[in-house]
């Protein structure tokens, strides 16, 4: 079944989860419907006007229905308490601590990723309104010392494979979504808030940022990329941004 | 003149003004969308044809410009909803065909009614006028998200007056349906002698009575924060475009898609349960049988409209939710799909044992139960938190709502217009031209949905210009669209065939008797085809028995109308 479905390639932890509980869904949706298809089909060719010709008023006597109607619930009540709720809580509740972790700030804006990284000290310089320009579309005031060494990026985020990854997700105007369809992470950016979202990549490669919520005439062509690198691959790039903001 | 056929008080008429505005809303909507189907298919190629018509500013040269893009698509959605499948459920055959079963003479608040249809109509105007408005028509999703919306042009204010004008009108109408049904039952029609139909009717006028109000109310606030300067919907420190906003800021974006869901998931039962009258009413005649379960049916579909408004939440799973609040509204929405799940399968039962007539009704009555059932089961990984992470915003979504409103309510709207045009002209409609205005749609709409399931489980988003074109997960799937589009220009010319039919048969069909399908209820067993004007029985008529006494063993024919009398 699973290949079957066509889901993009899963590279972090808890894609399995995920497809997981899409697989089981998908069971039981294609045992109801074949059920139900070849019970409709028979029903259909027997009792047809020219078969049967005069109908019994009371019908299909029995209550195995209620069993189908109850096997439904069951199959349900386990995919959610077994299945759709512990994966969620993790998802959700157990954040893991900042200093085991890679953080960046994600803020979107009409059509594009700005990626946030606090630099070694591992501290987010601090942001103001009134410093966004087009240069500087974080708003990001380089005089604080904490800002220093932040990079900033537009488009590019590049995380560190098999170390949990925290974006801290938010937006300047309207509704965003950030969506990376291969770490099976789809978050709404909504402005005024900023919400953690988190996994941990496990594969190596280059893929795509999708903006996942209309957000005007570009959603179409709100698209970033990331890629999961090697530990040491990424030591790299964050050396050579570093380098790159010595250089006024 | 005016009075018989423009501002008539009579139901029946205005539920065939109801009935011919909303198919020109359906037709339009329908159109809208293929000219995103050639975009999608073909991106940045020339609209062939009407291209040229579309006005520069929308697309130069015939090439749909990304903002007009957005319009249509806001826009197909706001017409098929609110002005074509709602009141042609509601307006039309709630209208119609509700006071007929009753036996009454008529609805409760005849004037209401007819002010109902005008408010109506004035929102439907209003909705096509704002495609000529400076910007365009409303381009923010038929969700109008804020902060998107309210900052989008002026056709986003034109929309909110249309919205506002048509939860009036539908207020207006349910309170009436609400009161026609209690107080207006013909002698002898106790609760559970009532058509399913109707009682799918009184369950819908609930729900638009109870949930209209907040899409009302959040369409006054985005209005204001719109025209009035108030910040409703927008937080402070929103900087569009590089600049910051002038607004006072501190409000909610979020808030909107409360109030918006609040209204919109009981919409989406407001779709279904008239489709789901109208199939039952269509089964128990062709089967010539009583339906399956009727008192369980109609104790899920209270149950349907009760927890329809529990279930709001699942549209926003990935705003930021816990885990306790989505548990909530993924518990709401599993036990939700089952009283769906005891109807669907009680019309199924209801087929066991019958003497089954493939009319053309009965097969858009017979196609609407897969149909609908694909819809369904394809909302479950939807409806769970975790698999709608790599579900949410791709073309799964617009699959799974897609089969439960086309082959599905619009199916079974379909069936009770062949069903009820006999009763409505006095003439049957051309079988032969039915069936096959079947069948191409079934097919056709096979192939343009099917096909978005492969899409929305490889990843590929909705709403996107260009199909997803330029990205990489999406290169395969999206070549699919052109398939699919030709799919949606064949289902095109398949509806010629029911359009000729509409009206050809006013005037070469077979004349009807006042009872072609030999069917229980009172609107065709107690009065003509069709009916009187105003007043609709020349003898009120009296109630003896339940619905559906079809084959009743020792019965003189295989039906036993509503209003015979015991013993006969």
């Amino acid at each position: 079944m699973y290949e079957w479905l066509g889901l993009p390639t899963a590279a972090s932890a808890h894609a399995g989860d995920v497809d997981r509980i899409i697989v089981l869904v998908h069971w039981l949706m294609l045992v109801l419907f074949v059920g139900w298809s070849v019970f409709f089909a028979y029903v259909l060719v027997r009792f047809r006007r020219s078969a049967h010709p005069v109908a019994l008023h009371r019908g299909l006597r029995g209550n195995w229905s209620t069993w189908v109607e109850g096997g439904v619930l069951a199959a349900e009540v386990v995919l959610l308490v077994f299945f759709a709720i512990p994966t969620w809580s993790a998802r959700v509740d157990a954040i893991p601590p900042e200093q085991q972790s890679v953080v960046v700030r994600v803020v979107a804006e009409q059509f594009a990723w700005n990626v946030h990284y606090p630099g070694a000290d591992r501290v987010f310089g601090r942001t103001a309104l009134t410093l966004v320009s087009s240069d500087n579309p974080l708003g990001l005031d380089r005089e604080d010392p904490a800002a220093k060494d932040d990079i900033a990026t537009v488009n590019e985020l590049h995380l560190p494979i098999d170390r949990p990854a925290i974006v801290y997700l938010s937006s300047k105007d309207v509704v965003h979504s950030f969506g990376l369809p291969q770490m099976r992470i789809k978050q709404d950016a909504i402005p005024g808030l900023v919400q953690p979202v988190w996994f941990t990549p496990t594969h190596t490669g280059q893929w795509e940022i999708v903006c996942s919520q209309l957000c005007g005439l570009g959603h179409y062509r709100m698209r970033g990329f990331y890629s999961i690198q090697s530990q040491a691959e990424f030591d790299d790039w964050i050396a050579q941004e570093t380098a790159a903001l010595a250089i006024p | 003149m005016f009075r018989k056929y423009l501002f008539s008080t009579d139901h029946k008429v205005i539920g065939l003004q109801y009935a011919l505005t909303s198919l020109v809303f359906l037709l339009l909507g329908f159109i809208l969308i293929l000219l995103i189907r050639w975009q999608l298919a073909y991106p940045g190629a020339p609209v062939p044809v009407v291209g040229p018509w579309l006005g520069e500013a929308n697309a130069p040269g015939g090439v749909i410009l990304p903002e007009f893009y957005n319009q249509l698509a806001a826009m197909h959605g706001t017409i098929m909803v609110f002005l074509g499948v709602v009141p042609l459920a509601v307006g039309a055959f709630g209208n119609y065909v509700t006071p007929l079963q009753l036996g009454a003479p008529d609805m409760a608040f005849p004037r209401l009614n007819m002010a109902s249809y005008w408010v109506y109509f004035t929102g439907g105007v209003i909705m096509l006028a704002s495609f000529f408005v400076p910007g365009g028509a409303a381009n923010s999703g038929w969700t109008s998200y804020p902060p998107l919306a309210d900052i989008a042009t002026s056709g986003q204010t034109w929309w909110l007056a249309g919205i506002l004008l048509l939860s009036i009108s539908s207020l207006l109408g349910s309170v009436n349906m609400i009161t026609t049904i209690v107080q207006l039952r013909a002698p002898g029609l106790t609760w559970f002698r009532l058509p399913f139909f109707v009682w799918s009717q009184l369950v819908t006028a609930f729900l638009l009575l109870l949930a209209f109000p907040a899409l009302q109310a959040a369409a006054l606030l985005q209005g204001m924060d719109r025209l009035a300067g108030t910040s409703f919907f927008l937080p402070s420190g929103l900087v569009v475009s590089g600049r910051a906003l002038s607004v006072a800021g501190g409000g909610s974006a979020l808030l909107w898609q409360h109030l918006f869901w609040f209204l919109a998931h009981p919409e989406v039962y407001v779709l279904i349960l008239p489709a789901m009258g109208i199939v039952a009413e269509v089964i128990a005649n062709n089967t010539r049988k009583s339906l399956w379960g009727y008192r369980l049916m109609v104790y899920s579909i209270f149950v349907l409209g009760f927890l329809s408004f529990a279930v709001w939440a699942h549209h926003m799973f990935l705003t930021g939710m816990g885990t306790a609040v989505s548990a909530f509204f993924q518990a709401t929405t599993l036990i939700i799909s089952i009283p769906s799940v005891v109807v669907l399968s009680a019309l199924v039962l209801s087929l066991y044992g019958g003497s089954i007539r493939f009319t053309v009704p009965m097969l858009f009555a017979l196609a609407f139960l897969p149909m609908f059932g694909l819809g369904g089961l394809s909302g479950l990984p939807l409806g769970l938190a975790p698999s709608d992470i790599a579900l949410h915003d791709t073309l799964y979504v617009v699959g799974h709502f897609h089969y439960l409103v086309a082959p599905g309510t619009i199916f079974a709207l379909f069936a009770g217009i062949y069903y009820w045009y006999p009763k409505i002209t006095g003439r049957m409609m051309n079988s032969t031209l039915g069936a096959i205005h079947f069948a191409g749609s079934l097919v056709c709409m096979n192939l343009i949905f099917m096909p978005m399931f492969i899409q929305g489980l490889g990843g590929v988003n909705r709403r996107l210009w260009d199909g997803g074109q330029q990205y990489a997960h999406a290169q395969e799937l999206a070549r699919l669209n052109i398939p699919m589009s030709h799919a949606s220009w064949a289902l095109a010319l398949f509806q010629l065939f029911f359009i000729v039919n509409l009206f050809g048969s006013l005037k070469f069909g077979r004349r009807a008797t006042t009872n072609p399908w030999h069917a229980t209820t009172l609107e065709w067993t107690a009065t003509d085809s069709p009916p009187l004007a105003h007043g609709n029985f020349a003898t009120p008529p009296r109630v003896y028995r339940d619905a559906y006494e079809y084959s009743v063993p020792g019965a003189a024919a295989d039906f036993t109308p509503q209003n015979e009398q015991a013993g006969s």
